[in-house]
């Protein structure tokens, strides 16, 4: 059955008179509403990935001396010019690239980086300079700012990542919908919500226990309606990563009325041995991004879809003892889309014979710059209100 | 000067440090002066009961392994780290050495190691209970040296001219000053000079590889000279900022996460000045008056494994599928031996979101009364509620089926000696009750006892202690 079709017959027939009266005010996206129904999709790969080894400057000797051991050799590479080329687990992004639905952003960083996983992930989600200490997330911010529902940013996750929480609103982490959803239908707990209204709730843990439930009951009740829609029949890997794309994918072509997605893959912190451990994540990667992409294209809504792929940092420029890396700095970031204005390699290569004191990378385009970029150009929301500085907006988007 | 506390400051005092109180407890110590009841608490935990398990296949020489076992010898690692956790969960829960336990836990978290091999994961774990409510400094070096450390932070890798940093970066970041207090990059990296060398057999005993060591000159904090580890450690346990790192965090856990700067310096001296004792830190906690006062009394949003815990001490719950232990700490984010990442886990509200809020706020139905929370309202019920309910009690989720607990309900009712509402309330639940908690509470029956403890249980408040 079609997507449209299943939706007069379902949905507007049935589904929504099992909504309480009180939800009655949400929405989600007729067909035509659909069309133009700008989606961001963030995924974060945990632990610092390599870049150098993902996207290869594969004429460079500096790279081959300073990695002995670890270099890509070009027979284990997918060529883009004479002087980059893909690791070979990346085949599918490969194929995206070549269709011109690929932009590569070198030597993204920030100043004075930070090299502590959780430090420098932090600072990543919640777009803060690299002393500045802040609570609440870039995503967060943005549903602060743009936002009415929780469930504009949902995290395929079982917890909510610092970058979602904002200071009134926070996304929602939902890895099994249905699940969410029976629970909150307690009658127990739906006494709880009909006694409880936002304006007594205090700051404090308490109040903030209750705010969630509340929020949840709502969220998990929109969630629960609206992707019953669209089931995917596209083929995914096995794998938890791909299962989360699916769903999202499920999200998007279901109409629900979500901006960003969040998702993340992790093991990337390649210490020892990292030749097999990153080559193994980064056809996980490539592959799950490759039938997401296809399920989106086979339905119409690659178009309206970005994806942005990033890491905390880069790792160190010299392998370690360990036939490893350590923590770098500047990184690429990649954007996939259907709609990208500037496709290929964005900008120049990492410069490797100007490295920092550390060895590492030095940036040239501050991430920031590329969250402004997608909340400006993309999303056509005011960046600065959410990133609180003006910063330079790319024209990949 | 406080000398005596009420039943609510008592079970304040239980929960911080264990995971509650039980009626009979309660009875026996409401008679001791503080003072008693704190030195009680010490007094039990005196010794210390390590954590034993057969290893089986995993104790030989992969040499003299036979093919199969060979074969059989990853499965058999991924069983054994499963079979430690709910040895250790249940330990938690059986315990009579609780304060023991409950640093253990802090400490697992602060050495956070995440491994997949169980006989390093162990003699870590004991390790840390060893010294919990001992010296810090004697604690942390002799986790520098378990083969659990070793391996997780790479310095099983860090050699001379081909240093690994990331045991050098985390113990500053992470065991000793804190993120961003006073050490440099350059100080990571003399100091990953420093520990170059430390490594350890087949038997799991620390060794020092001479020929793997960097005798050469370090400059670390502006101290220079041909250091060793051991002085690196050394060094950092001189700076009071190590005291005061850990004195943060240890108040954070057992008092407010809000930081009160004059007690964080009363306790930092303490701390320092003597040494790093750890139990005249958390003895200083508990004497104070200010543990005491309201605001830090029902505040903390309880860890996974502290709601876990606790619901099944104060029910004796017999859990007849272990595994069920094993998916509740997943689904609630804290699985003890698999921290997320070596930073350890992100307490506080980071805990909730609205599924783990979700999964949280069943939990006292699903272990006491197989998922049913029986709803009996006084007065009026509106009819399709009841309708509604009894529909619900039909639908046996996966979840429920799962569970199968066993609570021991006789016990827990003999031994109760509150029997309205309002002693039931205050017995159970540690905050004062919010608005809708009111609201629901008065409307609820209290006849039949164990329904009204499930009711109790699920409402928000028992999220807090």
């Amino acid at each position: 059955m079609k997507r449209r079709d299943f939706l007069k017959q379902s949905v507007f027939a049935s589904g929504m008179t099992m909504i309480p009266s009180f939800l009655k005010g949400m929405e989600f996206l007729t067909p035509e509403q659909l069309s133009g129904y700008r989606n961001v999709i963030i995924i974060q790969l945990s632990g610092g990935n390599d870049g150098l080894n993902s996207i290869i400057p594969i004429s460079n000797d500096i790279y081959h001396r300073a990695r002995p051991f670890i270099a890509k050799k070009e027979t284990q590479t997918l060529k883009i010019t004479d002087d980059l080329a893909f690791n070979d687990n990346l085949k599918e992004i490969k194929k995206l690239y070549d269709l011109g639905e690929v932009s590569i952003i070198n030597n993204v960083g920030y100043p004075n980086p930070n090299r502590s996983h959780f430090r420098s992930a932090d600072i990543w989600q919640t777009a803060s300079d690299t002393n500045q200490y802040l609570s609440t997330g870039w995503v967060g911010r943005y549903l602060d700012a743009n936002c009415q529902h929780p469930y504009q940013a949902i995290e395929i996750d079982n917890s909510l990542s610092l970058a979602l929480k904002g200071n009134t609103m926070n996304g929602i982490a939902a890895s099994d919908p249905n699940q969410l959803y029976r629970t909150t239908r307690e009658p127990f707990f739906k006494n709880i919500i009909k006694n409880t209204q936002k304006e007594m709730l205090d700051e404090d843990n308490q109040g903030y226990l209750y705010k969630t439930m509340l929020e949840t009951y709502s969220s998990a009740s929109y969630i629960y309606e609206t992707s019953k829609i669209y089931q995917s029949n596209t083929e995914y890997p096995q794998n938890p990563f791909a299962k989360h794309l699916k769903t999202i994918a499920d999200f998007i072509v279901s109409g629900l009325k979500t901006r960003v997605f969040y998702s993340s893959l992790g093991g990337f912190d390649s210490h020892v041995n990292q030749l097999n451990s990153q080559d193994r994540l980064l056809k996980i990667y490539s592959d799950s991004v490759g039938a997401l992409v296809k399920d989106l294209k086979a339905n119409d809504r690659f178009k309206d879809t970005l994806i942005l792929t990033f890491s905390e940092f880069g790792r160190r420029v010299k392998q370690n003892g360990s036939r490893g890396t350590d923590h770098g700095a500047a990184n690429n970031v990649i954007a996939i889309g259907g709609s990208l204005k500037k496709a290929g390699v964005y900008n120049e290569l990492p410069n490797l014979s100007d490295l920092d004191n550390n060895g590492d990378i030095k940036y040239s385009v501050d991430f920031r710059s590329v969250y402004a970029s997608v909340l400006n150009n993309w999303l056509n929301v005011n960046d600065q209100t959410i990133l609180n500085k003006d910063f330079l907006k790319l024209g990949f988007i | 000067m406080i000398t005596s506390l009420s039943d609510k400051q008592i079970q304040h005092l239980y929960w911080r440090t264990g995971f509650g109180i039980s009626a009979s407890e309660l009875k026996t110590v409401r008679v001791l002066s503080k003072t008693q009841i704190i030195d009680r608490l010490f007094e039990e935990s005196k010794e210390s009961t390590p954590l034993s398990m057969s290893f089986g296949a995993l104790e030989k020489n992969s040499k003299e392994l036979s093919r199969e076992e060979r074969k059989q010898l990853r499965q058999l690692r991924n069983k054994k780290m499963s079979e430690l956790n709910t040895l250790w969960l249940k330990q938690l829960i059986d315990t009579d050495q609780v304060l023991r336990e409950k640093m253990t836990l802090f400490f697992h978290d602060h050495f956070a190691v995440r491994l997949r091999t169980p006989r390093a994961c162990i003699h870590l774990n004991n390790i840390i209970r060893k010294h919990a409510l001992g010296n810090f400094g004697d604690m942390l070096m002799e986790v520098s040296k378990s083969p659990a450390m070793l391996l997780f932070l790479n310095n099983k890798q860090n050699r001379k001219d081909h240093p690994n940093e990331n045991f050098a970066r985390e113990v500053m970041e992470l065991f000793t000053l804190g993120r961003d207090n006073g050490y440099t990059e350059n100080d990571i990296k003399e100091a990953a000079r420093a520990f170059t060398g430390w490594n350890f057999n087949k038997n799991g005993t620390f060794v020092f590889r001479k020929n793997h060591h960097d005798y050469g000159t370090k400059t670390i904090f502006d101290k220079t000279g041909s250091f060793t580890g051991e002085d690196v450690i050394k060094i950092l346990l001189e700076k009071k900022q190590t005291a005061r790192y850990l004195t943060e965090k240890i108040y954070s856990y057992f008092v407010n996460e809000t930081i009160n700067k004059n007690h964080i310096e009363y306790l930092t001296t303490i701390f320092y000045d003597t040494n790093y004792d750890l139990q005249a830190l958390v003895r200083a906690i508990f004497k104070s008056d200010w543990f005491y006062s309201s605001n830090n009394i029902g505040t903390k949003i309880k860890s996974p494994i502290e709601l876990i815990v606790g619901l099944s001490k104060s029910f004796q719950v017999q859990y007849e599928d272990p595994k069920v232990l094993l998916y509740l700490q997943k689904k609630l984010n804290q699985m003890l031996f698999f921290p997320p990442n070596v930073a350890g886990w992100t307490r506080g509200r980071a805990w909730i979101d609205n599924s783990t809020l979700m999964l949280r706020l069943k939990l006292a139905s699903l272990t006491l009364n197989s998922g049913v929370i029986e709803w009996h309202e006084k007065g009026d019920m509106p009819e399709n509620m009841i309708i509604r309910q009894q529909a619900y009690k039909k639908i046996k989720s996966k979840l429920q089926k799962k569970v199968k607990a066993i609570p021991n309900w006789q016990a827990f009712l003999d031994d109760l000696e509150q029997k309205n509402k309002s002693e039931l309330t205050n017995f159970m639940l540690q905050p004062n009750l919010s608005e809708t908690a009111k609201v629901i509470v008065s409307k609820l029956e209290a006849k039949d006892t164990k329904n009204f403890v499930i009711e109790l249980l699920s409402l928000p408040e028992y999220q807090l202690c």
